[in-house]
Order: structure tokens, then sequence, then C-alpha cells
């Protein structure tokens, strides 16, 4: 029988590196602990992948009998609940703890539920999607760790008012990782649960790292939210077991593909507790709220780690939800999410903020795509989760950057940082363009997205991705107009990122245009027999001479902007001051007021957030995506009954 | 494959000629509207001469090269509009142009500049959903997104769309910056933008935006005759009619109108994309179950 003793290693390890980590007080050592840490798992995620290939690619099932580890899972789960029923008390929150007793309850007695003898309960399974999600995890999450190891410092030194405890920091970004290793390649549901319910209080202690008033409630924002989600996924969990008799989450997909009835329901419940994980519209807030921690965390939240549960549950459900009527729940929530959200974006002005609208805007349409369930829009959902993964966190740590060099994060601050800040803003300029630009992946997936939508015949979600894409590319580009545009001053800003910030964004820009570049083949050799795996079937939206065709423009968007530099450096030019209507002061930054005195030019974007800010579009948004729910609930429910 | 090379080599050498003579015939109607003589039918090239010789004025020199990107991702554009490939790609490498305009104009930091280039971007967000429409719209009908596929279809694609072709034009308007959609830029620089995104473009970089203009405008152009081509060489003929019709209303439309706010050009774009071609996509999707034109 497989063992592949690195498996258990990479749930484990970052559970481990983090209990060190906790007790560690040395600057030193915390670094070379959380480097180490943050390299093993790169490698041990490597081994996987060569033993995987050895394999030939075929999914591999282990652990059948687990009674240990079980127990052991068991017990934590206590732990769990204890820790955030004492913390909820301690903050006078506390409702909350029924959120995380009444699940525990229930998951205790899912346990009990004889399970069908002759069935041997598989506790973990790898296939193409557990794998791509292990790639994602290790690769970014282990460069976001490294990344955070200089950063906690520069934030100490910014931040006084806050209580040095990045090592408790460093520790929670491991068992943060570690949770989403198990969460992805476990296929008892039980375990499913433990490990959901371990990222929702992983976010919980994230966000509230500052303890501040702000970051307390946030973080209980964040938990209610998540523990909604979790309470509705252990009900999914103790119906289907009870009426099933097994505990397997791939019998638990097949079933619901099939659409047996008592599948129906546990499909639904886990399709909304996958909304609350990747923030969804009504649950969009506790996301924006989660930007009171450090850089960092919110990096891992955006990218790698959190929001990227939930699509992978989806992604997972997504034969189950073809065609039915949870299905076109999940797709019109994504998709109204993708078109509100996109709109909240293009009203903020602090980066972070716009990085996190975008964030909840693009999973809308990954949440979208995999609640139409058909090949083709999973392909593109398995593309979108892919760039974005890889670029948002490039952009998130570029912002965290650039905040602690210009000691703001508003992109109005941000107005010609390439001529002060050079480095970071070609890396932000390659993560914005990443996001939204032509021949790069966001988009191609987002195209992919829409002829899927089309040969779906799907006008709603077409709509939707018309209409959203428009303003998606507002936002962006305001920004990247910011980014370029000649400075108000000369600017005496330093860049003070440090060495290993900066390795983690090299290493990101790197693999964002390796991405882009080798899109075609990972669409070939990898998603595409993905999609064969899942739905019995390929899915390729387009052909590969066309990904082939849209290589040769990515070179083209590189090579064209340098040769017209080369070309337009032997232009003989005469620099002239800017039109200002007569009323220059002699430089380009100071024109004369109507009082005779200079006044300092001052260029601003648009960003109308009286008419379709947070504030003013947020609370009825919420109300429609929650009567959407409501009322797809109640149709389900009138189906089974 | 050899009357695609064929085509595309026209298409680079004889765009910027039309585009040319669509400019003198444009300005040759207005100032008859207006009740003026005008210049003569060439004079647009006149003018393009003059710049290519006038010594460069520039505020940021890095306009240059931006504006020349700008240039060439446009001629690529059109290139791959005549080559038959994917109609969708072409609007998307079209977008990325437009972002090399943007770029150029807000490069400088100059106050007009960046206000016209503001509103080129909600001018950008205005028109787009109509131009994914519209590609949708032809996919509808002809089964295929790649250009050689509709264009000669057994039936003239306005048959099925004739919605999203109403919407086309609508944004053509916006696309080519006339009024009452100028939002960007102005006709007259003794306006309250100058001249918006072009402010302090000048002379050989007011001859590539100029050039790239003629290139995009018939590139435009083309995809409206898409509607009308079908398999029969008549109908190429009736998409040439067509086209001259449609840029007199445009150039009617021009002189008879006032700029509005830019705002308001969101609104109105938007609904008549929902509306026209939205219903017409949606009608087309229950009631044809496959239209293989």
């Amino acid at each position: 029988m497989l063992v592949m003793p690195e498996i258990p290693f990479l749930i484990c390890f970052p559970f481990l590196t983090a209990l060190l980590l906790f007790f560690t007080k040395n600057d030193k050592l915390k670094a070379l602990i959380s480097y180490l840490g943050a390299i093993l798992v790169i490698c041990a995620a490597g081994i996987l992948w060569f033993d995987w290939l050895k394999g030939g690619y075929e999914p591999i099932f282990l652990y059948q009998n687990t009674e240990i580890v079980d127990h052991i899972i068991f017990v934590a789960e206590i732990v769990i609940m204890v820790l955030i029923t004492f913390l909820c008390f301690k903050y006078k929150k506390r409702i909350i703890c029924l959120l995380s007793i009444i699940p525990t309850i229930i998951i205790a007695f899912a346990e009990q539920i004889n399970i069908n003898p002759t069935e041997k309960l598989e506790h973990i399974y790898i296939d193409r999607l557990a794998m791509l999600m292990c790639t994602i995890i290790s690769l970014v999450g282990s460069l976001i760790i490294i990344y955070a190891v200089g950063y906690m410092s520069g934030y100490h030194m910014h931040h006084k008012e806050v209580k040095d405890r990045s090592n408790y920091f460093l520790a929670l970004l491991f068992v943060f990782m570690g949770s989403m290793f198990g969460f992805v390649l476990s296929s008892s549901l039980i375990w499913l649960y433990f490990f959901w319910e371990c990222t929702s209080v992983c976010s919980f202690l994230l966000i509230g790292y500052t303890r501040s008033e702000e970051a307390v409630t946030n973080s209980f924002r964040a938990l209610w939210m998540n523990l909604l989600g979790g309470t509705a996924l252990a009900i999914g969990i103790f119906y289907f077991a009870f009426f099933e008799r097994t505990l397997s989450f791939r019998s638990f997909i097949a079933l619901g593909a099939l659409g047996d009835v008592y599948a129906i329901l546990p499909v639904a419940l886990m399709a909304f507790a996958a909304l609350t994980k990747s923030a969804q519209l009504p649950f969009s807030t506790w996301l924006l709220g989660a930007m009171v921690a450090p850089t960092p965390s919110s990096a891992l939240l955006h990218s790698a780690t959190m929001v990227k549960a939930g699509i992978y549950v989806l992604l997972r459900l997504s034969p189950a939800m073809s065609g039915n009527i949870t299905g076109m729940m999940i797709s019109l929530v994504g998709g109204f999410t993708f078109f509100v959200a996109s709109f909240m974006a293009v009203a903020q002005s602090d980066a972070k903020r716009v990085l996190a609208m975008s964030t909840v805007s693009n999973l809308g349409l990954m949440v979208a795509c995999a609640g139409v369930g058909r090949p083709e829009t999973v392909w593109a959902g398995a593309f979108l989760m892919i760039f974005h993964a890889v670029s948002k966190s490039l952009l998130f740590l570029d912002v965290g950057a650039t905040e602690n060099s210009i000691h703001s994060r508003d992109i109005e601050d941000m107005h010609g940082i390439l001529f002060f800040l050079p480095l970071l803003a070609m890396f932000m300029f390659i993560g914005i363009a990443g996001m939204f630009l032509a021949p790069f992946g966001m988009l191609i997936s987002k195209w992919a997205a829409l002829r899927a939508a089309v040969d779906e015949k799907n006008i709603i979600l077409l709509m939707f991705i018309v209409f959203g894409s428009a303003t998606t590319s507002l936002y962006w580009s305001k920004w990247m107009g910011k980014i370029i545009s000649h400075p108000h001053a000369p600017a005496e800003f330093k860049d003070i990122t440090r060495p290993n910030e900066f390795v983690s964004l090299v290493l990101h820009a790197v693999m964002m245009i390796a991405l882009c570049v080798l899109f075609p083949f990972v669409s070939k050799v990898f998603v595409d027999p993905m999609l064969v795996e899942m739905f019995g079937m390929s899915g390729q939206v387009l052909s590969q001479g066309v990904l082939y065709i849209l290589v040769v423009i990515i070179c083209f968007v590189f090579t064209i902007p340098l040769l017209s530099i080369f070309y337009s450096h032997k232009i003989q030019t005469n620099r002239k001051l800017s039109y200002m209507g007569g009323i220059n002061e002699g430089d380009n930054c100071f024109f004369t007021d109507s009082m005779g005195e200079p006044k300092r030019l001052w260029l601003s974007n648009y960003y109308f957030a009286n008419k379709i800010g947070i504030r003013k579009i947020m609370m009825p948004c919420q109300f429609v995506s929650a009567g959407i729910l409501l009322g797809m609930f109640c149709i389900i429910l009138g189906a089974i009954l | 494959m050899k009357t695609k090379i064929i085509s595309v080599i026209a298409y680079i050498i004889l765009a910027p000629i039309i585009g040319g003579l669509l400019d003198g015939i444009d300005r040759k109607i207005s100032a008859r509207m207006q009740r003026r003589v005008g210049p003569p039918l060439l004079q647009p090239f006149y003018d393009l001469g003059k710049l290519f010789n006038k010594q460069v004025i520039v505020v940021r020199s890095s306009q240059s090269f931006l504006l020349l990107c700008y240039l060439i991702f446009m001629i690529i554009t059109g290139a791959m509009l005549y080559a038959g490939v994917d109609l969708l790609m072409c609007m998307f490498v079209l977008s990325t142009a437009a972002m090399f305009l943007y770029f150029a104009a807000c490069v400088t930091s100059s106050p007009y500049s960046t206000i016209g280039a503001s509103r080129e971007l909600i001018q950008i967000m205005a028109y787009e959903p109509a131009v994914l429409l519209t590609c949708v719209g032809f996919y509808l009908v002809s089964g295929s997104f790649e250009v050689s596929d509709i264009a000669f279809g057994k039936f003239s694609d306005i048959i099925y769309l004739p919605g999203v072709f109403l919407a086309y034009i609508f944004i053509l308007t916006i696309k080519m910056r006339k009024s009452p959609f100028d939002i960007s830029t102005s006709h007259h620089p003794n306006q309250e933008i100058v001249k918006g995104i072009t402010s302090e473009m000048g002379a050989r970089n007011l001859a590539f935006f100029t050039l790239t203009e003629w290139y995009e405008n018939v590139f435009l152009l083309s995809v409206l005759a898409l509607f009308i081509t079908n398999r029969s060489p008549v109908s190429f003929l009736a998409a040439v009619i067509v086209i001259l019709v449609v840029y007199f209303l445009e150039i009617l439309i021009d002189n008879c109108s006032a700029r509005i706010k830019y705002f308001d050009m969101v609104k109105l774009a938007w609904a008549v994309t929902v509306v026209l071609a939205g219903s017409n996509i949606w009608i087309l999707m229950l009631v044809k179950q496959n239209i293989v034109n």
C-alpha cells in the first residue's frame, strides 16, 4: 500500500513549525525558522508532485484506517470550540459562540452514525484539482511568509502602538497554510469540516492581530460569517451522512451529480458555506474588514488561502451543481457580486480597498463559473483562480511595501511613483496588467467565461460579465495611469523594501509572466485533463491555436514598447511647459491662482464615491443577494419536502 | 492563406488612405452644413505631412513612445481582423491599444490632458459592453467568433441582429469621439477642456495620433461591414453603401448636437446597450437553437 509520507508532512509540518515559532522570541531565529519552514513546504510539495507523476497522474487514495487521527481531530475540534467560546465571552460577543458549539455537536453526532461497513472510506484523495490547489498554496503561501518576515519587523517599527507579537503572527500564517493543505487533500467530510473550521479561526485570529477596537470588531464579523457557513456545512454533512450512511466527499459529489434526493440539500448547504468563505454578497463585508490586519495576512487571505478554499469547494461541487437550482443560485449570486463589486471598486481610492473589492468581484466570476457547472466554465474558473492567486498576492505585497515607503496606501498619493519608487511601481504595473490587460491571463479567462456563458445561453450571466468587465477595466486603468504620471512635486521618499520582501516580489512577478507564457501548456497538460477527471469530458473553451496566438501577442506587448522606446530616443525633442491657459508659474507643478499667488497643481482621478460608494450601494446589494439566496433555498426545500 | 496575407497588407497600406479621405469628406460636409466652403478633400494628408516635418515639442518625452505603441497596436488590431482571426481577440487588442492612448495622455501630468484621459476611460467604459455584445451577437448567428466565418455567411447577419446593429452605431459615435459624445476631447481648442486628451500632443506625436485615428475608423467601419456582408459579392457593395450612410449620419449628429455630461453618456449608452443589444441577443438565444449561418 502507498504511504506517501510527504502528505502528513505537508499537513502537520506547518503546525509544528507554528508551535516552534510560537515559543521563539529571538528575531534571527524566528526568521530562520520561517525561511526553513517555507522552503521545506515547497520541497514537500515538489516531492508530492514527483510521486504523483511517478504514479502517472492517476488519482491516489490513501489512509483508510485512521482511528487515532480521528480521535486527535475530534479533540482538536473541541479545543477550537472552547477557544472560540472563551474569546467570545472575553470580548462580550456571546451569541457568536453558539455558531461554534452547535456545529461541533452536530459533527460529533455525525461521527457516531453507523457508516455503511462495505464502503472503505479513504481520508486522503489526490487528483489534479487537489494538486493544483497544493501548488498554489505552497508556492504563493511560502512566498508570502518569506515576505512577512521582513515586513513585520518594519511594521512594528512604524506601529509602536501595536504590541510586537510577530512570532505569533508568523505562526498563524503557518497554521493557515497547514489547514489549507489538509482542507484540499482530505476526502472525509469530517476532516473537511475540521480544516474548514481551522481556516475560519485562523483568519479570525489574524484579523484581530492588532487588538485595536476596529480589529476586534472586524475579526468577530469575519468569525460569525464564516462560522455561519461552517454551521451550514455541518448540517449538510449530518443530513447527508444520516441518510446515505457515508462520509466520503467523493460519493457526496457523485450522488449530487446523479441528482440523488438526499444529496440536493447538502450540496446546496455546502455551496452556501463556500459563498461565505469566498466573501460573496451578502457576506462580502468580512473580507473588507480583514484589511485592518498587517498586509501579509491580507495577501494570504486574498490569494492562496481562505477565499480560495471556497472556490475550491465550488469547483469540486460543480458537477453536482450542473443545471440544477443550486447551480443557478450560485451562478446568480456570483455574477451579481462580480458586477456590483466592480462598481464599488471604482469608488475606492485606498489601494487595499480597491484590491479587496476586486478580489470580491473576481471571486464572483469564479463562483459564477463554478455554479454553471459545465466543463467550459470550470476551465475558465480554474484559470481565473490560478492567475488571480498570483497577481493578487503580488499586488498586495507590493502595496504593503509601498505603504512602508510612502506611509500611505492612497492611490492618489501614488501619483508618479514610477519616478520615485521605480521597482515597486514596476511590480505594481505587472500585477495590474495581469489583472485586466489584453493578452494576460485574467482577461483570457474572462473571455473564456464570456464564451461559456454564451454557449450555455445564460443571458443574465452574460450581461453581468459584459458590464462587469467594463467597470473592472475602469478601476485598474485609473490606477495604472496614476503610477506612470509625472509626480506633482519632487518626492523625497526612499525605497525601504527589505531584500526578503524584494525576493518575494521578484519571484511573484516571474511566476506571473511565466504563467502567461506557459498558458497553452498548462491548459493542455493540466487543466484539460482535470476536467476530464471531473466531468468525463474535455472543456477547453479556447482552441489551442488561439492560445498560441495569444502567446505571440504577449511577446508583442513586451517587445513593442521596448522597440518604441529605442526609436523615440532618436527623435529630437524640445521640452516645453504644459498648457495651463497661460498661467504657468515657470514649471509644471504650479499655476497662478485667482489671487495672483502660485498654487500647486493637483491632479486626481474620478471616483464617484457619492454615487457608487460602498456606503451607498453595499446595503441594497446585500439585501438583493440575500433575497436571491433565501428565495432559492425556499425552492430547494420545497423540491425535497 | 495567400488571400489573407494580401488583405492584411492591403489593410495596412490602404487604411490610412481611406481613413484620411473619410476625414476629408467629414471636414467638407461639416463645412457645407455650416455654410462654409471647407478645405480641399486632401487637406488631412497635407496636414499630416506638415505635422511630420515640424519640430517635436513635448511636455514629457515618454509620450512619443506611448503614442507609437498606440499606433502599432491599432495596426495589429486591424491586421488581425483582416487576417480573419477571432473577433473578440481583436477587440481585446483594441482595448490594449486604447490603454496606450490613455497612458500617453496622462503621463504628462498636464491638467487638460489628464482630464481628457480620465474622461476617455469613462468613454471606454460606456462603449465596451456594446462592443462585446456585438461580438457575441455575431457568434450566436454564425456559430463562430472567427471573422472569416462571420463575413461569409449565407445571409447578412443584420437580419438576425437589428438591435445589436443599432447599438453598435450608437457607440460608434462615442468611439469616434463625435458630438454629443466628444467628452474626452473637443473639436475646438477654445472650449473648457481645451483639446482634452490631445492637448499636449504636437507635431509628430499628433501625426501618430491622427494616423491611428484613421486606422481605427477603418477598423470600426469594417466591423460595421460584417453586419452586411455575406457570400454574394453584391453584399460587399451594399456594405460600402451602408458604411457611407452611417458615416454621413455620424457627421450629421456631430454637427447638430452639443456635448452632454459624461454621466449621462454612460447611462444612455448602457441603456441603449441593454435594451437594444441585450434584448436582441436574449431573443436570439431563446428562439434559435442553432443558427449556423
